[in-house]
């Protein structure tokens, strides 16, 4: 299930990350997620501030850890964490680090860093979800084409497509970072499993957002979200 | 010990909408009665060590508590990094309960050898091992892993002791030879040939099929100047444990388990127990040349 979340003003996003960022350079896996987190935490997530221990909040898994500022902006930008918290972005006494510690940082579902461990979690926690009656949350697991390159991906899509887990959705977004590429394209290998997907332009928000609402109540679901190579 | 597993978990399943168990095509078919009465929480992943163990993690997270199983090397190395980060790193728990280790199906070769799995839970923070002598000292265990929140793993075996030893991980004393004697403790199914071993020899015999935490404050009380471990698993696996526990004393140890080569034959687990110097002959044998006094001058 997913609704809108109330349009109620928040802060813009790009100062925030602008202060994450303290001059430094940031590498294109920072920008190409920012339209993905924005439409989720704006129109798809049910999840607020007040509601990270909600055990019918919607779950959010970040799997491609490496994509964190954009995270830690959208997190700020919604009152997750305290605008405060950017400026010392992994400096000792932080608890924002160059990735996520679910233990560290409210709102946050996983730790994630090391590629190929969301998608394990998240059909983990679809499973826990539904064994306990739970059928409102929808869990969304965000990767990196490059990412699946990692193998435990594709048991986890092997086996979430052929159980019909179908309150899962992966975001893959796909800035053509994988060494070898995904010939065929990247939908191909949840469909061939199963999936529904939809192969969308990752800086189109209506799009986006059509994509991630767009599951049916049988089969997971994939968005592929397409960004420019080197955005 | 396997079949007293099932049986067990498969009461626990009935009895606590909480526990979950994930599997990895191992032992599916023991467990197919439990998985047709909670089809939601007997989760059968296939050949996919990886998932089973992210499975867990998120079940986890969710609040459930798994019981994760499979044979030992695919439970434990193949997926390691699981362990520490879909596990651990998570803040979660889980029960992990292997088969196969050391070297139960020694003819199926290197592959189904498994003799390093303490040790690298022994990498990781706070975990419980249990490794139980006999079938009748499972369910108990098991019963008090999955009944806790952190993380267990709990390791069964075709090995076994002629009668089980209760106990709640604490030395058990199973055969005392008198104050400032030399202490061997024997891990799991090594007691008995332990106990034989050292039969006409002065040693205090305690057992425990809980190596972590290894009871020190147990230790430190039965302890002399000589100390023997034996051990089902890598040679050594335990020593830092007991050097740091006896520290502050002047001591020696002596480590027996399962050497790390790879001995390339197949044979049966009681031909790689005699391998590894592990049967009673063995045993006996490196017992008595490290309590030999050392020659003078």
């Amino acid at each position: 299930m997913t609704t809108t979340a109330a349009t109620t003003a928040t802060p813009p996003v790009d100062p925030l990350l602008e202060r994450v960022r303290a001059g430094r350079e940031f590498g294109p896996n920072v920008h190409s997620t920012l339209d993905v987190l924005q439409v989720l935490y704006d129109r798809i997530l049910r999840i607020t501030p007040t509601t990270v221990d909600d055990p019918d909040r919607d779950r959010f898994l970040l799997s491609k850890g490496h994509a964190v500022a954009g995270y830690w902006a959208v997190l700020a930008a919604r009152g997750f964490i305290p605008a405060d918290w950017l400026d010392d972005q992994g400096g000792p006494a932080s608890r924002l680090g160059d990735h996520p510690d679910r233990l560290l940082v409210p709102g946050v579902e996983i730790g994630s860093g090391s590629l190929g461990h969301g998608l394990g979690l998240g059909v983990g926690t679809a499973l826990g979800l539904r064994a306990q009656g739970l059928t409102d949350p929808r869990v969304y697991v965000l990767l990196g084409d490059a990412e699946l390159d990692e193998g435990s991906n594709h048991e986890a899509i092997a086996y979430a497509g052929a159980t019909g887990l179908a309150s899962l959705t992966a975001i893959v977004v796909d800035n053509s970072s994988a060494t070898h590429g995904w010939p065929g394209g990247i939908a191909t290998r949840f469909t061939v499993n199963g999936w529904t997907a939809a192969t969308v332009d990752g800086r189109d928000h209506d799009a986006l957002h059509t994509a991630l609402t767009g599951q049916d109540e049988h089969r997971p679901h994939v968005v592929v979200a397409v960004v420019e190579s080197g955005e | 010990m396997r079949d007293t597993f099932v049986d067990t978990t498969t009461d626990l399943l009935a009895e606590d909408p909480r526990t979950a168990l994930v599997l990895a095509d191992i032992s599916a078919d023991a467990f197919a009665p439990a998985a047709r009465r909670h089809p939601d929480r007997v989760l059968n992943v296939g050949i996919r060590e990886q998932l089973m163990i992210g499975v867990a993690g998120g079940l986890a997270l969710t609040g459930l508590r798994p019981v994760v199983h499979s044979y030992a090397p695919f439970l434990v190395e193949r997926a390691y990094e699981q362990i520490k980060l879909d596990l651990d790193h998570q803040g979660v728990g889980a029960v992990l309960v292997s088969v196969g280790a050391s070297y139960d199906r020694a003819a199926a070769g290197r592959t189904h050898l498994c003799p390093a799995d303490v040790s690298l839970i022994d990498t990781l923070h706070g975990w419980t091992v249990r490794v139980p002598g006999h079938p009748a000292e499972v369910p108990a265990l098991l019963r008090t892993a999955v009944d806790g929140d952190g993380s267990a793993y709990l390791r069964l075996s075709t090995l076994r002791n002629d009668v089980p030893h209760g106990g709640d991980g604490a030395l058990v004393v199973v055969r005392d030879a008198g104050p400032g004697t030399p202490l061997l403790v024997a891990v799991g199914p090594t007691l008995d040939a332990a106990l034989a071993a050292v039969a006409d020899l002065p040693v205090t015999v305690a057992y425990t099929n809980r190596p972590r935490p290894f009871d020190t404050a147990g230790l430190r009380a039965l302890a002399g100047e000589a100390v023997i471990l034996v051990e089902p698993y890598l040679a050594g696996t335990s020593t830092r444990v007991l050097s740091a526990a006896l520290a502050d004393r002047p001591h020696r140890l002596l480590a027996l388990g399962v050497g790390r080569e790879d001995l390339r034959r197949y044979g049966t687990a009681d031909d790689h127990t005699r391998w590894h110097g592990l049967d009673p002959a063995g045993v006996r044998r490196s017992v008595v040349g490290f309590l030999r006094p050392a020659p003078v001058g």
